[in-house]
C-alpha cells in the first residue's frame, strides 16, 4: 500500500496521542523534582521555573536514603541470584522431563494474593526473631523472583534442541555436566531476561517489605511512601525520591530492552 | 566418584527440581495451608487469647459484613473496568503500531516504561496530578471550562481515578503482547480476504480479530489475575479511602491482618479473593479454548 503525505501526518498524530499521555507523568515527576515547594503549589501549574537541586540534596543528605538504596540492592540481587541457583535446574528439568505439574505449582505463587503468605511469615519470622532481617526479606522476595525465573527459563530451555546435550552425552559427559557446560552457556539470553525482570519486580515490591522490614532493612518503595505520609507533603522531596527509585529500573530496561519485551510477553504468544 | 555422578544422572529429574520444590513447599504451600487453617479460628493478636477453632464462624461473620460485600463489588468493578479498558486500548495501540516506521524501537521502549517503574512512585505522581487544588488535571478541566473534580479525595470519583492509573500503567503490556501476536500471523488469510474484495473493516472483524483473540484473551487473564490483587497503587494513593470507598479485598485483608490483627477474619477474606482469582482465570481460559479450534 502506498502512503500519501496525508497518511503519514495522520499516523504521526496518532503516535503523538499514544506517546504524550504515556510520557507526561515521567516528565512531570522529573520537572517537579527540580521545583521549589512554592513553584509546585502555585496555580496554574508551572512549566517554566527556576530549577533547584535542593530536593535531591535533602533526599540523599538528611534521610537514610543511601541505606535504603543499599537494602533494596542487597535484597534484589540476593533474591535473584538464589532464585537462579534453584530455579535454573528446576526449569531444565521441567522443560526436558515435561514436569507440567511442578511448573503449575511454582506458578501458583503468581496467582495467590501475597498476603496469604505474608501473614504466616509475619508470625513465624517474629517468633524466630527474623523480623527486620535481610534473611526474611530475601526469602520473601524469592517468592516473586523464582516464578519469573522458572516461567521464562522453562520456556527457553524448550527452544534448545535436545541434540545439544545428546551429542555431549555421546562423548561421555554426564547429563548434569552437559547442562552446566553446554546448555547453560547457550541459554544466556534467557538468563539475562529472567534476571532483569525478576530484579525489577523485586526492586518495585512494596507489600512484603512494608510488613517484614523496619528501620534497619527498609527498602526504597517504603522509604518513598513514607515521604508522603507527613502532615504536609514535601512534593519536591517526594518527586526527587520517586526519580531516584525509578531511574535504575529505567536504565536496566534501556540496556536490556529486547529481553524485557520477551520476558513480559513470553507464554502469552504461542511461538 | 563415577558411581556418584551416575546416581545423580539417573535421578536428575528428581534432584534438579528438588531445591526449588522444597523452597515452594516451605515458603508457599505451608503458609497457605496455615492461612486456610487460621480461617477456621477466631485468632486475634490484639485480644491476647489463644486461638480457638470456631468452624465456619469467621466466614459467617465475613459474608454478613457490609464492608466485605462492598469490597467484593469494588474489586470486581475495578478489575472489569481496567481489564476491558486495557484490552481495548492495548489492542488498538498494537494495531496502529503493527507496521514498520522510523522510531518504532524508541516507541516500544516508551511502552515499557510504565511497566517497569515502581507502582508506589507512580501512585505518588498521580496523587500530585489529582490534587484538587494544585493538581494538573483540575487545571486542564479548568482550562476547558469544565467543573473540577475531587478525584481521589471524593468517594464518588476515587475508584474511577484509581482505575485510570492502572489503565495508564498496564495498557502497554496488552499492546506489547498483542503486537507480538500480530507479528507472528501469516499473511495468507489477509491476502485471500483482499482477493475476495473485503474492505478494511470486514477484514478486521472477520480475519484479524479472530486470529488475535486467543492472544488478547491470554493477556486478559494475565492482567486480571494481577488486577484482582491490585495493592500498591491503591494503598499508596488512598489506603482504601476516603472512608472505605476504595477498599478492595486485598486492601481489606491487609488491614484485617496488619492493622486490626484479626487473623481469622483476614484469612476468610483471602480465601474468597483467591476463589475469585481462580474462577476468573478458569472462565477466561474456557473462553479462550473456543477460539482455538
Amino acid at each position: 500500500m502506498k502512503k500519501s503525505p496525508l497518511f503519514n501526518l495522520f499516523f504521526f498524530l496518532l503516535i503523538l496521542i499514544i506517546v504524550i499521555p504515556m510520557l507526561f507523568p515521567f516528565l512531570w515527576m522529573f520537572m517537579s523534582s527540580f521545583k521549589s515547594q512554592i513553584d509546585i503549589i502555585s496555580w496554574p501549574p508551572q512549566f517554566v521555573f527556576k530549577p533547584i537541586i535542593g530536593n535531591y540534596q535533602k533526599v540523599f543528605g538528611e534521610q537514610n536514603f543511601l541505606l535504603y538504596l543499599k537494602n533494596s540492592s542487597v535484597v534484589g540481587f540476593s533474591a535473584v541470584f538464589l532464585s537462579l541457583i534453584i530455579g535454573l535446574p528446576a526449569s531444565y528439568s521441567i522443560a526436558r522431563f515435561g514436569q507440567k505439574k511442578l511448573l503449575m505449582l511454582i506458578l501458583v505463587a503468581r496467582l495467590m494474593p501475597g498476603i496469604s503468605f505474608l501473614m504466616p511469615w509475619y508470625i513465624v519470622f517474629s517468633r524466630i526473631r527474623l523480623m527486620d532481617s535481610y534473611t526474611a526479606l530475601i526469602l520473601s522476595h524469592m517468592l516473586i523472583t523464582l516464578p519469573v525465573v522458572v516461567w521464562i527459563m522453562s520456556a527457553y530451555f524448550e527452544t534448545i534442541p535436545l541434540e545439544m546435550e545428546a551429542s555431549a552425552m555421546v562423548d561421555g559427559a554426564t547429563r548434569q555436566r552437559a547442562f552446566f557446560s553446554i546448555i547453560l552457556p547457550l541459554s544466556m539470553p534467557g538468563v539475562v531476561t529472567s534476571t532483569t525482570l525478576s530484579f525489577i519486580f523485586s526492586w518495585n515490591n512494596f507489600m512484603f517489605s512494608q510488613v517484614l522490614s523496619m528501620e534497619k532493612t527498609r527498602t526504597l518503595p517504603i522509604a518513598v511512601y513514607n515521604f508522603m505520609s507527613y502532615a504536609e507533603v514535601d512534593w519536591g522531596g517526594v518527586m526527587a525520591a520517586a526519580v531516584a527509585i525509578v531511574t535504575p529500573a529505567i536504565i536496566l530496561t534501556m540496556i536490556f530492552q529486547k529481553y524485557v519485551v520477551k520476558g513480559l510477553t513470553v507464554g502469552a504468544v504461542k511461538g | 566418584m563415577v558411581g556418584n555422578s551416575g546416581f545423580i544422572e539417573r535421578n536428575l529429574k528428581y534432584l534438579f527440581p528438588l531445591p526449588a520444590l522444597a523452597f515452594v513447599i516451605l515458603l508457599m504451600i505451608f503458609p497457605v495451608c496455615y492461612t486456610l487453617l487460621v480461617g477456621f479460628t477466631d485468632w486475634n493478636l490484639t485480644s491476647g487469647r489463644p486461638m480457638r477453632f470456631v468452624g465456619l464462624q469467621s466466614y459467617r461473620l465475613v459474608v454478613r459484613d457490609p464492608r466485605f460485600i462492598a469490597a467484593i463489588g469494588r474489586t470486581c468493578a475495578f478489575t472489569l473496568g481496567v481489564v476491558i479498558g486495557e484490552a481495548v486500548l492495548g489492542t488498538i495501540i498494537a494495531l496502529i503500531l503493527n507496521r514498520e516506521f522510523r522510531g518504532k524501537g524508541l516507541l516500544k521502549f516508551f511502552l515499557l516504561l510504565p511497566l517497569v517503574v515502581t507502582p508506589v512512585a507512580i501512585g505518588i505522581v498521580f496523587n500530585l496530578f489529582y490534587d484538587p487544588t494544585i493538581g494538573f488535571l483540575n487545571f486542564v478541566l479548568h482550562a476547558f471550562g469544565l467543573p473540577q473534580s475531587g478525584w481521589v479525595t471524593e468517594s464518588a470519583t476515587v475508584l474511577p481515578s484509581l482505575m485510570l492509573v492502572d489503565i495508564w500503567q498496564w495498557t502497554p503490556m496488552i499492546a506489547l503482547i498483542v503486537l507480538a501476536g500480530l507479528s507472528g500471523l501469516s499473511s495468507e488469510p489477509f491476502e485471500s480476504a483482499m482477493v475476495d474484495g473485503a474492505n478494511g473493516v470486514q477484514t478486521f472483524f472477520h480475519v484479524t480479530l479472530p486470529m488475535i483473540m486467543p492472544t488478547v484473551l491470554t493477556a486478559i487473564v494475565l492482567r486480571a489475575v494481577d488486577a484482582l490483587k491490585t495493592y500498591d497503587i491503591i494503598y499508596a494513593m488512598t489506603k482504601g479511602g476516603p472512608g472505605y470507598s476504595s477498599e478492595t479485598l486485598n486492601i481489606l485483608a491487609y488491614k484485617l491482618s496488619f492493622e486490626y490483627f484479626n487473623l481469622g477474619r483476614s484469612s476468610s477474606v483471602l480465601v474468597f479473593l483467591f476463589l475469585i482469582v481462580l474462577l476468573f482465570s478458569i472462565g477466561v481460559m474456557q473462553l479462550r479454548k473456543r477460539f482455538e479450534v
